[in-house]
């Protein structure tokens, strides 16, 4: 097990030095100028001025590296002191990944945003996990039912129909027409005693129903495939030729045999899940990660759009190996060589 | 000699029974799934009324008409205009032309670079390992913000090369077909693994033949019914990422807008025209729909544990 994670890591790690340099040098070879925006009243003189302060005449290989230390030295280093309120090294002077735009660190950027996206994407995760699974059970057990003739219908509805459009209709329902949620979501909102918290969960509802749709669909019929896998295997037959129940059969034996690659499909979604966050966050105005990257790409900020994508990719990254790690904890017939 | 034509006529009937041609599967597939008998049908009205639509229906999308604008249905405008006057029917038609097209182009696009790579690795030993790590990479890009930022770099200059309609054309047919061929890669490698063990190819290869020949004469014609799979999804697929990226206002500029553009113009008038956005996006809905129906049933026929059943 330790050789196999060992040799895991030891592919990760390339593979993300890799993406970091491929999002570098596609950022870096794009026909585009940061000083484009400004006014065409700056002389070329003071226009060369700022192209040097930020870096922009330095050699590529200089720069990369240069970036490369930012983002996994001095920025790592920043994020620990904050938690801990210790002093590492020289912190005043360290260099930062700044945003071009609004020129505070990307780090606090993002941390200011994640908390935004991280309920809205892990809460509609969750409750679309806790639709899935007992959907996708019953289907398979009462496979071909008009349960299970529904089921597959509104779970392939629900992975066609992009999300921009449950959404928005979801607004001409609920917000337009009936006036019960309102269509846009409001950060700055406190929950102090009841009736905010009631707010906080009206202007919740939409944005985690539709991204927790579209997961329950896909996870649904994953699990129902598992299922059915399982329910013709020999164990089952042995299980009720001892006498069990039914239910005891599918709820002790089947699920937990069907569950295991369900859990790693669950793990392996949840990066998906961030960049399904892109667009929700865009139709309900969510201030989120998702957000965060539209604006930098409209304004062209690019140590923004680096970080973010480059955070994209080690979340992907990281989640493909845990689901690797999961699936070896709770299958012990898997061995590593 | 009749006779004879007879029993080879006869086992070839036999043979096609028990091993049937790709097309055979497509027509016994769609036969026997009530599902995917609608889905292909819904299909093929969605595209004849695209082809064919404009030529019968001939507003001009383009034409503003501020005297009647934000209307809902009338006899001159069945599905009402838009905040310029523009008719929303022409506008569904026209841009459900380039929605399709791109559709069509990104899939054959992904469906060539993901079967070339899948052969490739599973018949060139070689060349297995550092393919399939290629596609473990692309896999692990974050291909939503990849996309939206190729898009943003990339769109003036190729605006600048092809004009506006075409450069736009070209960038998205190309990202999309770029970022979504490692599926078709890895089944299409599995698949040629399990081919090139066969007896046919073993007597090919001792016969001399070359390795383009094999795969072209040999191996591809075998592994069809997968790859046409991979074709279904790809088409759904590079529709909903158009429409994403439209939608995101990085894909089609608004003078030749397709159904995600149509829905992004139409999401800031939800609450005077909410039809606006309900056509595009059923549009998009309907068709994504239809083609995943079309692929569920493809995939049931050439799997074998549910063709024995």
């Amino acid at each position: 097990m330790l050789k196999y994670l060992s040799k895991r890591l030891f592919f990760a790690i390339p593979t993300l030095i890799i993406i970091s340099f491929v999002l570098f040098a596609l950022l870096d070879l794009a026909p585009n100028d940061p000083t484009g925006n400004l006014p065409l009243t700056i002389p070329p003189e003071v226009r060369e001025e700022i192209r040097d302060s930020l870096g922009l005449n330095k050699p590529f290989h200089i720069r990369y590296i240069k970036w490369m230390e930012q983002f996994f030295v001095n920025e790592p280093l920043n994020l620990i002191e904050k938690i801990t309120g210790l002093e590492i090294g020289d912190s005043e002077s360290r260099l930062r990944v700044r945003s071009w735009t609004s020129r505070s660190p990307v780090v606090d950027l993002i941390v200011e945003r994640l908390p935004q996206t991280l309920w809205v994407v892990g809460l509609s995760y969750v409750v679309g996990i806790m639709i899935a699974l007992p959907i996708g059970v019953i289907s398979a057990y009462k496979q071909y039912s008009w349960f299970d003739q529904i089921g597959t219908f509104i779970s392939m509805v629900g992975f066609s129909v992009p999300t921009f459009f449950t959404g928005l209709v979801m607004i001409i329902i609920f917000s337009v027409t009936l006036s019960w949620f309102p269509s846009t979501y409001d950060t700055t909102h406190v929950v102090r005693d009841l009736p905010s918290l009631w707010i906080q969960v009206k202007q919740m509802t939409m944005p985690v129903l539709v991204l927790a749709f579209f997961n329950a669909a896909q996870l649904s019929r994953f699990m129902r495939a598992s299922v059915l896998e399982n329910l013709n295997l020999d164990y089952v037959r042995t299980a009720r030729a001892k006498g069990l129940h039914d239910r005891t059969i599918l709820l002790k034996h089947i699920l937990r045999n069907s569950m295991l690659p369900v859990v790693t499909m669950i793990a392996l979604g949840v990066p998906t899940i961030f960049s399904g966050a892109i667009i929700t966050e865009q139709i309900f105005r969510v201030n989120g990660l998702g957000q965060l990257l539209i604006t930098g790409i409209q304004s062209a900020d690019i140590p923004l759009v680096q970080s973010l994508s480059f955070l994209f990719a080690v979340l992907i990254v990281t989640f493909n190996l845990l689901a690797d790690i999961i699936y070896g904890i709770l299958d012990p017939r898997i061995k590593y060589e | 000699m009749q006779r004879d034509n007879l029993a080879v006529a006869g086992q070839a009937i036999q043979e096609a029974r028990e091993h049937p041609s790709p097309w055979m599967i497509v027509w016994i597939a769609l036969k026997n799934h009530k599902g995917a008998l609608i889905g292909a049908g819904v299909f093929t009205f969605i595209v004849l009324a695209v082809l064919i639509g404009p030529l019968i229906y001939t507003i001009d999308p383009q034409l503003t008409d501020t005297a009647h604008r934000n209307e809902s249905f009338s006899w001159n405008h069945p599905l009402g205009t838009d905040n310029l006057g523009r008719d929303m029917l022409a506008q569904l038609l026209s841009g459900g032309r380039i929605a399709l097209a791109v559709g069509f182009a990104a899939m054959l696009l992904s469906l060539g670079v993901g079967t070339a790579v899948g052969v490739i690795a599973g018949y060139y030993k070689r060349l297995d390992g550092p393919l399939m790590r290629l596609t473990d990479l692309f896999l692990a890009l974050p291909l939503l913000p990849l996309l939206l930022v190729i898009i943003l770099l990339f769109r003036d200059t190729l605006r600048a090369a092809f004009g506006p309609e075409m450069g736009i054309f070209f960038l998205i047919v190309f990202v999309i077909g770029i970022t979504s061929w490692m599926q078709t890669a890895r089944i299409v490698r599995g698949e040629t693994l399990a081919i090139k063990e066969r007896e046919f190819v073993l007597a090919a290869t001792s016969m001399g033949t070359s390795g383009l020949h094999i795969i072209t004469v040999h191996i591809l014609p075998n592994i069809l019914s997968p790859i046409m799979v991979s074709a279904t999804l790809g088409i759904a697929n590079a529709i909903i990422t158009e429409s994403t990226l439209s939608f995101l206002g990085l894909g089609f500029p608004p003078d030749f807008p397709t159904w995600g553009r149509l829905l992004f113009d139409g999401a800031n008038f939800i609450e005077i025209t909410p039809a606006r956005v309900i056509w595009p996006g059923l549009a998009i809905s309907l068709t994504v729909l239809s083609v995943n129906y079309i692929g569920d049933a493809l995939r049931d026929a050439i799997d074998p544990r549910v063709r024995n059943k």
